[in-house]
Parts: structure tokens; sequence; C-alpha cells
């Protein structure tokens, strides 16, 4: 029969171990079987068939990051979201917290309106735009 | 201790070995989609109606040559298709893709695993194949790499989000996040007819669930990080070979991974007609409903063109991002003030 608790975890670390495993297979796989004849126009960065210009290290638009501090924001909110979305309804279902009922719902709600009052803030600011 | 760690094995061979067969007939089912969309007909030289073809593209990818471009980040340039892959592959064994059957004497359940956070854990290692594609991008060096590989990853991350957050509007319903349990709640019917399936409760959610999850797998109409005219092929462009055929694979395994979700979260999972009196019905249906979804995806493809870079940021940033919040907020009122729409009761 089914086990419960912890012991259900472990596949993940055999399945992790299989694909691991599989991975580096497929590597090996291809450096052992294709052919090894690296020549100069070969080993070039491409660039459309022309000698490449320029650097390809040098500093990228700050959008990026942006976009990047922006999600991490937006995802702590959902973070908070998931427990609380699994605890709502087993709050609303069972008679003992029956008083708890508004209080969970306002909570969570207040704490999506001052979230959204900083997404309104970020979109106002004109970080969603150009090139977004 | 010692059988329980054979079934878990012998549960993971298989899912394995039908997921890898899976991959490489979808490029192939992709490819033949696309010619009868196109009026055309598919590749149907090597072997019977083509169906060999999988098999000459992987044995074409392990022989051609392995080429690492000389200014590159070695080990990070080989890593990062693994880290692509690897997480993609983990996803599989949480999903549930039947009920119970007899087997040998035992009751086995068609799942590898529950796991009491099961969508929490497909969200979170689902994010972590971004690594493998802003580390490709960046190994690479090669500006149009880094370029797309900066744009698929802020497209990517950007999109994560409104999936994350369709997906507590199917939370608020069913109380848990075990998809096992998730699916038994759908079970049974409204009316005798009408299935209990989250769809019917959630279509806003649905609908960007299915455009959250479009984006996630830069399918088009999101695909401008790989597509051909804009960036060359985006961030895999150095790479050749079988670290090529892994980003292509990791690319429909996620497909996949976020088919299975859809079916499970929104469309009852394994349940249909008859699955109490044959068990084995409910892994065709989990099947068939899979693969209804993996071919509207193709159809998607096939059918519109893709959105330029502004647009697809915009979208996701202010329309759906705001969408999903704002069915979360409509599910939690009507949750409140309609109790029994809830479906886990403890």
């Amino acid at each position: 029969m089914e086990p419960s608790g912890v012991v259900n975890y472990i596949p993940i670390l055999l399945i992790f171990v299989i694909a691991a495993g599989f991975a580096a297979i497929m590597i090996i796989m291809s450096r052992l079987a294709g052919r090894n004849r690296p020549t100069r126009e070969k080993l070039m960065p491409y660039e459309c068939g022309v000698e490449p210009v320029g650097s390809a290290r040098e500093r990228q638009s700050v959008k990026f990051y942006m976009v990047a501090m922006v999600f991490l924001l937006f995802d702590i909110e959902a973070v908070f979201l998931i427990p609380w979305a699994v605890a709502f309804p087993n709050v609303l279902t069972r008679p003992e917290w029956a008083s708890l009922k508004y209080v969970f719902y306002g909570e969570m709600m207040i704490f999506m309106v001052i979230l959204l009052v900083g997404l309104i803030y970020v979109w106002r600011k004109g970080i969603l735009e150009w090139n977004r | 201790m010692t059988d329980l760690l054979l079934e878990w094995l012998i549960k993971i061979a298989v899912i394995f070995f039908i997921l890898i067969t899976v991959v490489a007939y979808l490029s192939y089912i992709e490819r033949r989609v696309a010619s009868w969309i196109q009026l055309r007909v598919g590749p149907n030289r090597v072997g019977p109606l083509g169906l060999l073809q999988p098999l000459a593209d992987g044995l074409k990818f392990i022989f051609k040559e392995d080429i690492i471009p000389s200014q590159a980040n070695k080990w990070l340039y080989i890593a990062a298709p693994a880290i692509a892959i690897v997480p993609a592959l983990m996803t599989f064994i949480v999903i549930p893709y039947g009920s119970e059957v007899n087997l040998f004497g035992r009751t086995v359940p068609l799942r590898v695993t529950q796991i009491d956070i099961a969508l929490l854990y497909v969200l979170a290692v689902g994010s972590v194949g971004v690594y493998g594609v802003a580390l490709a991008g960046w190994s690479s060096n090669n500006k149009y790499s880094l370029l797309g590989g900066l744009r698929a990853t802020a497209q990517m991350i950007s999109y994560e989000l409104s999936l994350g957050i369709s997906i507590v509007g199917v939370l608020l319903l069913a109380g848990t996040l075990d998809l096992v349990e998730i699916v038994e709640a759908q079970r049974g019917a409204w009316l005798g007819f009408i299935p209990k399936w989250n769809i019917f409760l959630q279509p806003f959610g649905f609908i960007i669930f299915f455009i959250s999850a479009l984006a996630e797998t830069n399918r088009v109409p999101f695909d401008l990080p790989e597509a051909e005219a804009e960036l060359v092929a985006g961030y895999f462009t150095e790479y050749s070979s079988m670290k090529f055929a892994m980003f292509f694979m990791s690319e429909y395994f996620h497909l996949i991974t976020v088919t299975s979700v859809a079916t499970t979260l929104y469309f009852g999972g394994w349940d249909g007609p008859g699955v109490d009196r044959f068990p084995l019905l409910s892994i065709v249906y989990f099947i068939i409903k899979v693969f209804v979804f993996i071919f509207i995806f193709m159809w998607i493809r096939f059918t519109l063109p893709r959105f330029r870079y502004d647009q697809l940021m915009r979208f996701g940033w202010k329309i759906l991002l705001p969408g999903a919040i704002l069915n979360v907020v409509i599910t939690a009122t009507l949750v409140l003030f309609f109790p029994n729409l809830i479906a886990v009761r403890p």
C-alpha cells in the first residue's frame, strides 16, 4: 500500500539522479560519436557570416534587471497567496473556525490592495513600457 | 521498504521511457500537423508514413560535430542544456495518470508518488529551467545569444507570475495542493451529466493559465526569443548536436508538463465515464485529454502570427497579471458567500 508522509519524497531524489545521468549520457555520447575537426571559422561566434564586431560581454540594458526586480516582488505575493488559498476553503468548511471567515478574507484582500498599489506605481513610472 | 523502492524505480523507468518516445514523436507530430494545416504532406519518406523520422533525426544529432566556441565559458556552456532538461523531467513524478489498477495481486495506483505539495513542486521545479536559458545565452559569448537569452528569460519570468496566480483560483476551490486530491474532487457530476470539472467554475482562470502556458513554453504567438528571422536562433545559436537536441527536448517536456497540469487542474485529470468499473480507462482518458491540448497548442502555432517583444511584455504585465489577480479576488469573494462551491470536504 502507499505510504504517507516524508517517505513519498524519495522518488524526487531518484528521478533527479536518473535525469542527471540521462543528461550526462547524452552529452558524453555526442562527444564520443561526433567528429572533432575544429577550424577557425567553426569556432568563431556566429554573426551572420561576417567577422564579429565588438565584445559580447558589454553592459546590457537595465530594463531586464527592472523586470527581474518587479517579478521578485510579485512572486513573493504569489508565495503568500498560495498557502492562504489552501487554508481558506478549510476555514470556511469547518464550523469551529466559522468566526474567522471574514478576518481571513479581509486580511488577504488588504494585502492584495497594497500590492496592487505597488503595481499601479510601477505602471505609472513607466517600468513596464518601451521594448517591454 | 525494498519492494516500495522497486515499485518506484519501475514506475519511473516506465514513465521515462514513454516520455522520451513521446517527445521524439512530438516533433514528428508537430511537423505532420504543420503540413496538414499548411495544405502539404509532411515527412513521409523515412519508414512507413514517415514514422522513423524521429529516429533518423536522433541519430543525426548524435553523429554531428560537437562544437564549443572559442571564447565560451566552457563548463557553463556544457552545463546549461543539462540545467534546462533535468527540471523539465523532474515534474512528471507527481502527476496522477490514472486511478488504481490491480496488478499481480496488489493495488497499484497509476502515479509514481503522492506528495502533499504536488502543485507547488511542479511550479517550483519548472521555474528552475529558466536558469538553463539564461546561462546558455550568457556562456555562448555571442551577442545574439545573450540578447535572445535575456529576452527569453524576461518573458518566461513575466508569464510565470500569471501562471502561478491563476492556479490560486483552483486552490480556492480545492483546498489542497495535492494533485491526486484535486482530481478526486472533480469526480461526479451535476444534474447527472455535467462533470464537476473546474473548467466550469474557473473559465477565466483557465484562459489565463492557457495563455501563460503558451508564453512559458516559448510557443507561438510568444516565440520571439527563438524566431529565426529576428535573432538567428536566440539563445541556442551556438549549440550543435546533442546539446541543441536537449534544448529542443526540454521545450517539448515543458509542453507535456503544462498540458498535463492543465488537464489535471481544469479538466478532471483521468476522470471520465466508466472509470470505476474499468480502471484502465482512466489512463486512456488522461492521454486523450493531454493530446487534445497538445493538438490545440500546435494548431495555434501554425495559425497565429507572433507578437513583437514589447507587445508581449505589455500583454503579460498589464493585461494578464491584473486579470489573474482579479480572478483570485472574484473567486475568493464567491467562495466566501457560497461555500457549497468548494469541492473538498474535511
